[in-house]
């Protein structure tokens, strides 16, 4: 394994494992605000019992949120030193706000969920406010840094060097505004729905209790709203594409040859080196219509992209195929409970069976996303100004700590799992019954 | 003063408020993996009770040190991240596991026999004290490699001369001495928040460590004269002589304060010896940030982004303190709760 291989590895490895509880940081408080907000309002003890529970697993996520994080940030510069020696100063604005919202979010965090017997039940409600909106803030200000690298603006080069940078450079990316609203959708669709999966599972199990109706609720009054709001900023993101980075849309839809009326390649597996997508359905001229606003425009193919500035069409296109796909999918999961509750049949098992499919879904989307943002902008680090080979380390143990890292985290992440399962299952109880200690302590 | 110069006062403010606080969370992690005697479990209790609400808070401080240092200086970091490549991976290994660690075992099944933790539970006990105290040792010899003047950097290329720089006697010193003062600041600490036989355990635990400080410290000065001359010289000089004489000052106070029982006193001034110690550290360093290559100067970002940064300060500051100051007297405070207050 060549040290630039290994460096994209380790990286992707990191930023997939911090994106699951980076989503559930900006999530989970949402959620919890809104049970613990219920419980004041309506004095209903399910509603505490749910904020408390939501507030455990936020613990768990935002710590190791917190600390993969802090790898990311290490890893930039272990990773990928010339980038950060030439692009510290200016994508660190963003970073430096960024610190900020982060260290709201932490010291919020800390008095949230240690006190709730030392604070009044409204202080403590009102100190999971900023939890909530700080996690976003946060998501969104960190966001203005990859905006920038698919879209950098603010700076010029001379001799190899930024100079006369604008120190405001990550926000004046107009690729910012629609990443962020795409991207802090997504978490909380994540969030929404994988936590609807696990309340889906309980009424199915029988435990059909206020406390799980009010957190399926919960979960889906949330998931509902930002899934159907997300086809929208998606719309948005893929003109932005289309209009600043058409390697990057010609990979997403597989689009080989630059033309006019241009259909969209929905499915199918794209063969990069005969220009042909097999088992693809073809919608006529939809794509020159989603791109550009019109059904004959003329759409930048990939074999008007120099051959060495191409992105992998394949992982590029069927990434995108399966964010799409899954974003639709909990869009009619939404619309369908909904439905079924105005109409007093939220019950239904083959509902909650959905629900409980789909709940992976959030996370598949958010990851698939992520997949395309960057693997689609490749092979630039900073597009049109630095490839992602020239910004690579020159130390040659990259593979060891590739694998060690990937390792450790899978083992964090099983670790994880077992946890909020245990979590999970022990119901609204505050504390779980001596004989369920004892059967998960033995198992 | 040039702004570079005081984005590099901020970042070494913020490496101090990192090790007053966190560098207290890692000492508690230490005590947890030593933790002895009778009172083990209730000894384990009292760490696991003040670190919670505020770790991760404390935490953040060093997050904003590495912030701070690539934008305001992203060639330093960038030479930092090449010559330093594999401690650096291992501190993240060590802030990983700890972090993970320390919340796994508080959510893990408890045991019903023993009304402590449970199997997984005492694992990862295990696992957060031995990263507790591996950690930072990595951090005090990270600290003490940019000294030797074993990285060179020209024109952008880091090249290592002779030992790594991270592995010389002087880091190996630098790093069981971060440990020391780490375990020390959270015994001091400790002892203020805990009561009776409690107490005693972390004031003696506090002797102990305050002991091992000012024996690793002789260790470390004819290292220092011997492996970073200039850093010997810069310690000696007007600027920074007077901080460390008052460093000194304090850990003799501190140690006397333990010995009649005025914790508090001990507490304040064990905070000053630190601060005085790391201050010393970089005015005695200016103006390298890796000797001898790299200096404030050189590694600079450029005016408007340095502007930038320190123009967030006041307001990010002004959001910062506050809610600080809340939780900690939320949960440092000597109120009891809510209830206790009639509020």
């Amino acid at each position: 394994m060549d040290v630039l291989t290994a460096a994209r590895a380790q990286m992707e490895v990191s930023l997939a494992f911090h994106m699951f509880f980076a989503a559930l940081g900006i999530g989970m408080p949402l959620l919890m605000v809104i049970a613990e907000g219920l419980w004041l309002r309506t004095g209903k003890q399910h509603y505490r019992a749910l904020a408390k529970k939501w507030a455990k697993a936020t613990a768990i996520t935002f710590a190791v949120g917190a600390v993969s994080g802090t790898a990311l940030a290490f890893e930039l510069g272990l990773l990928w030193p010339r980038f950060m020696a030439f692009a510290g100063g200016i994508v660190g604005s963003a970073f430096a706000l960024e610190g900020y919202a982060f260290f709201i979010e932490a010291i919020f965090l800390g008095l949230y969920l240690y006190g709730w017997e030392r604070l009044s039940p409204r202080a403590h409600w009102l100190t999971g406010i900023p939890i909530a909106v700080s996690g976003m803030l946060s998501g969104v200000l960190v966001v203005a840094a990859n905006a920038w690298m698919q879209n950098p603006v603010g700076f010029e080069v001379v001799n190899g060097q930024p100079v006369n940078v604008n120190p405001w450079a990550p926000f004046l990316s107009p690729a910012w505004f629609q990443m962020a609203l795409h991207s802090t959708l997504s978490c909380y669709i994540a969030t929404a729905f994988a936590a609807a999966g696990v309340y889906a599972l309980g009424l199915l199990r029988g435990r059909t209790d206020a406390y799980h109706r009010s957190a399926l609720g919960i979960a889906l009054a949330v998931g509902a709203v930002t899934a159907l709001l997300q086809p929208l900023s998606g719309d948005l993101s893929a003109k932005h594409v289309a209009e600043h980075q058409p390697a990057k849309l010609a990979a997403m839809e597989a689009h080989f040859e630059t033309a006019a009326g241009v259909p969209l390649i929905i499915g199918g597996l794209p063969d990069a080196e005969n220009g042909t997508v097999d088992y693809a359905l073809r919608i006529p001229k939809l794509l020159s219509f989603m791109a550009k606003g019109d059904f004959d425009a003329v759409v930048t193919g990939l074999n008007d992209i120099p051959e060495d500035e191409r992105p992998n069409v394949l992982i590029t296109h069927v990434a995108f195929q399966v964010m799409v796909g899954a974003g639709f999918a909990l869009m009619a999961l939404g619309a369908w409970y909904w439905l079924a509750r105005w109409k007093r049949r939220a019950d239904s098992p083959l509902l909650l069976k959905a629900l409980l499919l789909g709940s992976p879904l959030g996370f598949l989307a958010l990851q698939t996303g992520w997949i395309v943002t960057e693997v689609g902008r490749q092979p630039w680090v900073i597009q049109g100004v630095m490839r992602t080979e020239d910004a690579v380390t020159p130390v040659q143990g990259v593979p060891v700590t590739f694998w060690g890292f990937s390792v450790l985290y899978l083992a964090l992440g099983v670790a994880l799992v077992s946890l909020l399962r245990y979590l999970a299952t022990g119901g609204s109880e505050p504390e779980p019954s001596p004989k369920t200690r004892e059967v998960v302590d033995v198992a | 003063m040039s702004p570079e110069l005081m984005l590099a006062g901020v970042a070494l403010l913020a490496l101090i408020a990192y090790a007053v606080l966190a560098g207290a969370d890692f000492g508690g992690g230490v005590w947890d993996a030593f933790a002895r005697g009778p009172r083990r479990a209730q000894q384990r209790e009292a760490i696991a009770q003040a670190m919670g609400p505020v770790w991760e808070a404390n935490h953040v401080w060093l997050i904003f040190v590495i912030v701070l240092l690539f934008s305001g200086f992203p060639r330093a970091y960038a030479a930092l991240s090449v010559a330093l490549f594999a401690p650096f991976h291992l501190v993240l290994l060590g802030i990983i596991l700890r972090g993970a660690a320390f919340v796994f075992r508080a959510y893990s099944p408890q045991s019903a026999r023993t009304l402590g933790p449970g199997r997984m539970g005492r694992r990862w006990g295990a696992v957060f004290g031995a990263a507790s105290v591996i950690t930072p040792v990595l951090l005090g010899m990270c600290l003490g490699a940019v000294s030797a003047g074993h990285v060179r950097v020209a024109e952008g290329a880091v090249r290592i001369e002779g030992t790594a720089p991270w592995l010389t006697p002087l880091a190996w010193a630098l790093g069981l001495f971060a440990l020391a003062v780490c375990a020390y600041l959270a015994a001091v600490y400790l002892a203020n928040e805990t009561q009776g036989e409690l107490r005693e355990d972390f004031r003696r635990r506090a002797l102990a460590a305050g002991t091992v400080v000012v024996a690793l410290s002789v260790l470390v000065l004819p290292l220092l004269y011997l492996e970073a001359p200039h850093l010997w010289e810069g310690l000696l000089n007007v600027r920074a002589a007077p901080v460390l004489a008052l460093g000194v000052l304090a850990a003799l106070l501190s140690g006397w304060a333990l010995l009649v029982r005025r914790l508090r006193l001990a507490r304040l001034a064990t905070v000053a010896q630190v601060v005085c110690l790391l201050l010393g550290w970089g005015v005695a360093q200016y103006p390298y940030l890796i000797y001898p290559d790299v200096t404030i100067q050189n590694a600079a970002a450029t005016d408007a982004v340095l502007r930038f940064v320190l123009w967030t300060l006041p307001f990010g500051l002004a959001l910062l303190l506050p809610s600080l100051w809340l939780l900690f007297r939320v949960f440092k405070g000597e109120h009891l709760g809510w209830r206790d207050e009639g509020v």
